[in-house]
């Protein structure tokens, strides 16, 4: 055997006896370093004939790239060894509870995540939404809703009163959401369709009623809206926001003095537990009011009677919400607890949308 | 108002059920409120007579009877003494429920005999108290025969709910009138009999304010003998849930429920003088009826003679001039009231009557004339007596009015359906409209007791309500585009986005109520006289809030004393800086409290929370000013915030010197102590008013192009020595104007004060990020960079570098 040969086989075994990377490196450094045994060989390089020379050349450098070739296994095999001996030390107790974060702490008041669904549905009816102050005057409030000063319905509706004013008359806070029809009106041109959602105030506190609570308005004026269109408005809207393929409405005639027809609306529903199916069972409830605008109202607002008309409704906001997510008691959606809120509340993500389904 | 179905057919000829009587009653708008039928109560009790009494071979104290049921024979065991044979008495078969003593009759074995049902007491049918022996009905009625029917309880009583515009439908035959309309069957014929009386009424009557009492008509009956009225008008004023007086009491209130006229008898022979409607004055005051002494003012009509006030016209009368067991001679009042006068007079008393209800409703004025009558005729019928001729002051305000209408043009217009000239016609002349058809159109003449008809949509209500509104087919709204437009304002997107981001970062939503105690409202800027409520709901409801705050400190307040001792709770809503539309503002308000930061609250093994403070709530404002759509390299911070939050950690969002976006902070200790909230707490108000509007860039959504480059940038990092009152955004901002074009980034990475610095001396360590733009850059470009950064952060604050 040659003693190159022979020096490579001595060097190929010390790499495969080698386990570990530092003794790995210091049998690389002794061969193929600056001063390693194989370098070495290569000073003799110059002292050989000029024929031997390539052959001697040849064989030096098939020594590197065997040994080369050595080193590289034993090194990935050795640095695999050792990754696999880390990870094995490297354990965590994986049962450790996290935090989730922030959006699964936070949510949304059940009014609000309604209001949004509301708004979705009568967007896509071509509804805009309209808006108006808490604080009414006498005008707004009653006066061109057909409502005359001493109609009893100012005395039935529980109303709050501001301090009377110098020239004697008192500020109120709204008893419904009506005046922004008559603030509509005044400031747009029909065709007009517009819901309007807000807070509302009337002297009442009990289970079902608090002195603040909110409702829907909604408003179609044109040339040509009936009541044909204002069931038809009606039940899309109910079946959308229940989520039911079927709706039945009982329309009962009653008195508002701003619509005339007026009619209360009673939805089919039956009671399954503290679940209220609607579209289901054989009772009925109240769910809303609504009419054709009163001919009076027009004309309190400029409006021509004979050319114009529409209709009106307005739904209590809490009612539908209580209804559809089975809250039992109003007083908790102005009570702020913590615990109510956690339960009844909807998750930031809970965006309603008629793509992805309003309830959540 | 209430009546009884036996009631109610005295006007209405029909065959409809009770039930299809109350869901027509309710559709066209004299919704039913309650149904009282006690012969569903008593639906299973019959009438069973003894047929043979035989002592119980076991027991001293029970019988063994056989009892006809009317469906055979049955043995029942009885312990009531007056068993006996040949009584007749009330008989509950074996499933009958027996609520006096809330048990459901089973087959019993008493004493080893037998007993197949119960004959009851008085106290098992909840009847009475009366427990000594079962009932003896001493009737003619045959064994089976129902109890209710015997003794006349199979009569139900309605309820129905009237609408102010209805003072009609506060008589029975109105109510009747409208089941003719909706087709249950026909008007019976009135049974209104004119009496002429003999001789002159020997009271006048005299009207001084024809205003208030435009009409006043009077009779006197002498001779009459007054004594409690008969059974059947007993019954039917308890039904309705009246007390019987007496006859000629019972008479004024029978008619004033049958026909919704309001009448009132005075016993003539307590009158002193002539009678007069007039205007009251000050100082004057009357017992009336209730028993109550009403003083009563010049704005009101009371009824006098020559002693005094007897009543108030149309509400209530007085106990002094009423009829009683001994009267003998009684007069009349029939007379028609204002019915603002008569609200306003009764509102300023709290005095509610159904006089009143009536009048301040609407009486039909027509029937002053009619209502004496009948009330004559009842007053001969229950009492005997000579009437007078009928004495009149005034005139009834009539209004004869006539409508002209094109029926069915304005029917299709305002519901979309169609119905015939005919079917219009005949629905207005079953409500007692008067139609004469002309041409195209109607005439239409009102009824005197339809107040609230006016005009021609108040009649194609009528025909509505009549025709049904369930019967209008439904017609989809025209669609305005085919895929719907976006319709929410800027504003009421960013009110949404806030909730959604607020939440995303923890916090839970509350709605508070809008009205807050006046203290709490005034140590947060409010509690101003124009938003003091004149009649709250409570002392803790009465002032309208002046921000957001308060609301969820309240709300904290009770949470913690629940137990949650951290938490972070925001509303997003409107309030109050003054009683004007404009003064309404809307805005977004969060408090943490406790150790609820962004990452959790209390403990936990990878690190506890800790408390909150400004800087958690700073980062809640601005991260909402960056969603809402707000620059926040732009905005100033200035520490003058409102004296609710902590005078030293505490800041204003402004844009521009004019501009306040919002307030961030620790909350005022002694504020917080005042609103009763201990621990400390950190919240902000954000206005979302006050947010810049985006400029409307057309349609347009395109972004502009994008600009970056592949070349690394290069990170520097500065401390400097500055004065302890600098802010550190002075420093950032100086390093920024350093190089505006190379210097992309300026973070603050350190801050410290400490006695090594000085007292009056911080180090803020600044970290400023290089982006090259074309080439990579070089050493020499780096330092030239880093001199200007130290020369500008020197120059702006007068601090130094740190080395």
């Amino acid at each position: 055997m040659s003693e190159i040969k022979q020096l490579e086989v001595q060097i190929l075994a010390a790499i495969e006896a080698s386990d570990d990377l530092a003794g790995l490196e210091d049998i690389r450094v002794a061969a193929l370093g600056k001063k390693g045994s194989v370098s070495a060989l290569m000073k003799r390089f110059g002292q050989l004939p000029p024929e031997e020379r390539k052959r001697f050349g040849q064989q030096v450098n098939g020594v590197k790239q065997a040994l080369n070739l050595a080193l590289g296994d034993k090194k990935s095999v050795l640095g695999d060894k050792v990754l696999a001996a880390r990870l094995a030390s490297e354990r965590a107790d994986v049962t450790l509870p996290v935090r989730t974060g922030p959006m699964a702490e936070g949510r949304i008041h059940p009014i609000s995540q309604v209001m949004d669904e509301i708004n979705e549905i009568f967007a896509d009816m071509g509804f805009d939404i309209a808006e108006g102050p808490d604080i009414e005057d006498d005008f707004h409030n009653f006066t061109a809703l057909n409502i005359p000063a001493e109609h009893p319905a100012r005395q039935e509706q529980d109303t709050f009163y501001f301090p009377k004013r110098a020239d004697g008359s008192s500020l109120v806070l709204r008893t419904h959401t009506s005046p922004v029809q008559i603030r509509t009106m005044l400031s747009r041109k029909p065709p007009i369709r517009i819901i309007a959602p807000g807070r509302v105030y009337r002297i009442d506190s009990d289970q079902t009623h608090t002195p603040m609570f909110h409702q829907v308005e909604g408003l179609v004026i044109d040339e040509e809206t009936h009541m044909g269109h204002l069931k038809s408005v009606l039940e899309e809207f109910l079946k959308a926001f229940f989520e039911v393929d079927n709706v039945q409405m009982r329309f009962r005639a009653n008195h508002f003095p701003f619509t005339e027809p007026s009619m209360e609306v009673d939805v089919r529903y039956k009671r399954v537990g503290n679940e209220v199916r609607i579209g289901e069972g054989d009772e009925w409830m109240e769910i809303l009011g609504c009419g054709m605008v009163h001919p009076n109202v027009l004309k309190a607002v400029g409006y021509d009677p004979d050319q114009l008309q529409g209709f009106a409704f307005g739904v209590g906001i809490d009612r539908l919400a209580m209804l559809k997510y089975g809250a039992p008691d109003l007083r908790e959606f102005f009570a702020a607890d913590i615990r109510w809120l956690k339960h009844y509340g909807f998750g930031v993500l809970d965006v309603p949308t008629l793509a992805g389904g309003l309830g959540s | 108002m209430k009546f009884t179905l036996s009631w109610l057919k005295e006007h209405l000829d029909t065959k409809a059920s009770l039930e299809e009587i109350c869901d027509a009653l309710t559709i066209t708008g004299l919704e039913v409120e309650g149904i009282d039928d006690p012969a569903q109560k008593f639906a299973a009790f019959v009438i069973g007579e003894v047929l043979d009494a035989q002592p119980h071979p076991d027991a001293d104290k029970l019988q063994v009877l056989s009892v006809d049921t009317g469906n055979g024979s049955v043995q029942v065991v009885c312990g009531a003494s007056n068993a006996r044979k040949g009584l007749k008495g009330v008989f509950a078969p074996v499933g009958t429920y027996v609520s006096g003593i809330d048990l459901t009759l089973k087959k019993a074995k008493i004493r080893g005999v037998e007993s197949f049902g119960m004959m009851c007491s008085e106290r098992e049918l909840e009847l009475s108290k009366e427990h000594d022996g079962i009932i003896d009905l001493r009737t003619d009625a045959k064994p089976g025969t129902p109890y209710a029917q015997v003794v006349g309880l199979d009569d139900p009583t309605i309820e129905i709910a009237i609408t102010p515009n209805r003072p009609d439908a506060l008589g029975v035959r109105g109510v009747a009138r409208d089941l003719v309309a909706a087709g249950l069957g026909k008007l019976k014929k009135d049974s209104l009999i004119e009496t002429k009386g003999k001789g002159d009424c020997p009271i006048k009557i005299k009207v001084d304010n024809p205003d208030q009492c435009p009409v006043f008509a009077g009779r006197l009956i002498t001779g009459v003998k007054n004594a409690p009225s008969p059974d059947w008008l007993q019954q039917r004023l308890k039904a309705v849930g009246l007390r019987p007086i007496n006859a000629l009491v019972d008479m004024t209130n029978y008619i004033s429920y049958d026909r919704g006229r309001p009448l009132h008898v005075y016993d003539a022979d307590k009158l002193k003088g002539h009678i007069r409607a007039r205007a009251s004055k000050v100082g004057e005051e009357f017992l009336a009826l209730d028993g109550e002494t009403y003083k009563v003012d010049e704005r009101m009509c009371v009824i006098a003679d020559d002693s005094g006030v007897l009543g108030l016209g149309g509400i209530m009368g007085g106990i002094d001039t009423g009829c009683t067991a001994e009267t003998t001679s009684v007069f009349i009042e029939s007379a028609w009231f204002d019915p603002i006068s008569t609200a306003m007079t009764g509102r300023r008393l709290n005095l509610m009557s159904d006089a009143r209800y009536r009048f301040e409703r609407g009486v039909d004025p027509s029937s002053v004339e009619d209502g004496l009558h009948l009330a004559t005729q009842m007053v001969l019928d229950l009492c005997g007596g000579t009437p007078s001729r009928i004495e009149i002051a005034g005139a009834a305000p009539l209004r004869r009015l006539t409508i002209q209408l094109e029926a069915k043009k304005q029917f299709k217009r305002l519901t979309g359906a169609s119905l015939s000239e005919k079917k219009i016609e005949k629905i207005l002349e079953d409500l007692g409209f008067k139609v004469k058809i002309k041409g195209h159109g109607m005439k239409v003449k009102v009824p005197e007791w339809r107040p609230d008809v006016h005009g021609p949509a108040d009649l194609v209500e009528e025909v509505v309500r009549i025709y049904g509104v369930d019967n209008i087919p439904t017609t989809p709204l025209v669609e305005l585009s085919g895929v719907a437009k976006p319709v929410l304002t800027i504003r009421q997107k960013r009110v949404s986005r806030a909730r959604r981001l607020l939440a995303g970062r923890g916090f839970v939503e509350v709605v508070t109520y809008s009205f807050i105690q006046r203290t709490h409202a005034s140590l947060f800027g409010g509690g101003a006289d124009s938003v003091e409520l004149d009649n709250p709901i409570s002392s803790d409801m009465s002032s309208m809030r002046p921000g957001l705050m308060p609301g969820l400190l309240g709300a904290i307040k009770r949470n913690r004393a629940r137990g949650v001792m951290d938490a972070a709770l925001f509303e997003v809503g409107q309030s109050y800086r003054g009683d004007q539309p404009d003064d309404q503002y809307v805005s977004a308000c969060g408090i943490r409290f406790g150790q609820n930061g962004m990452n959790g609250s209390g403990r936990h093994w990878s690190g506890n929370a800790d408390s909150v403070d400004l800087f958690d709530v700073k980062a809640d404002c601005m991260a909402l000013l960056h969603q809402l759509g707000v620059d926040t390299n732009r905005v100033q911070v200035t520490r003058d915030a409102p004296d609710w939050y902590h005078p030293g950690r505490s800041g204003v969002i402004r844009l521009g010197p004019k501009i306040i976006l919002g307030y961030f902070g620790e909350l005022h200790p002694g504020k917080l102590s005042k609103m009763d909230v201990s621990g400390t707490a950190s919240g902000f108000e954000l206005f979302i008013d006050n947010l810049p509007v985006p400029k409307l860039k057309g349609t347009s959504h395109t972004r502009p192009a994008l600009e970056i480059t592949d070349l690394q940038p290069v990170k520097r990092d500065f401390a400097f020595l500055v004065g302890v009152e600098t802010p550190a955004i002075d420093v950032v901002r100086a390093a920024q104007s350093a190089d505006k074009k190379l210097i992309d980034a300026v973070n603050v990475f350190d801050c410290f004060e400490g006695d090594a610095l000085g007292a009056d001396k911080k180090s803020l360590a600044i970290e400023v990020t290089l982006l090259p733009f074309d080439a990579t850059l070089t050493d020499k470009q780096i330092d030239e960079v880093a001199s200007k950064v130290i020369a500008a952060v020197t120059k702006a604050t007068g601090g130094e570098i740190r080395s």
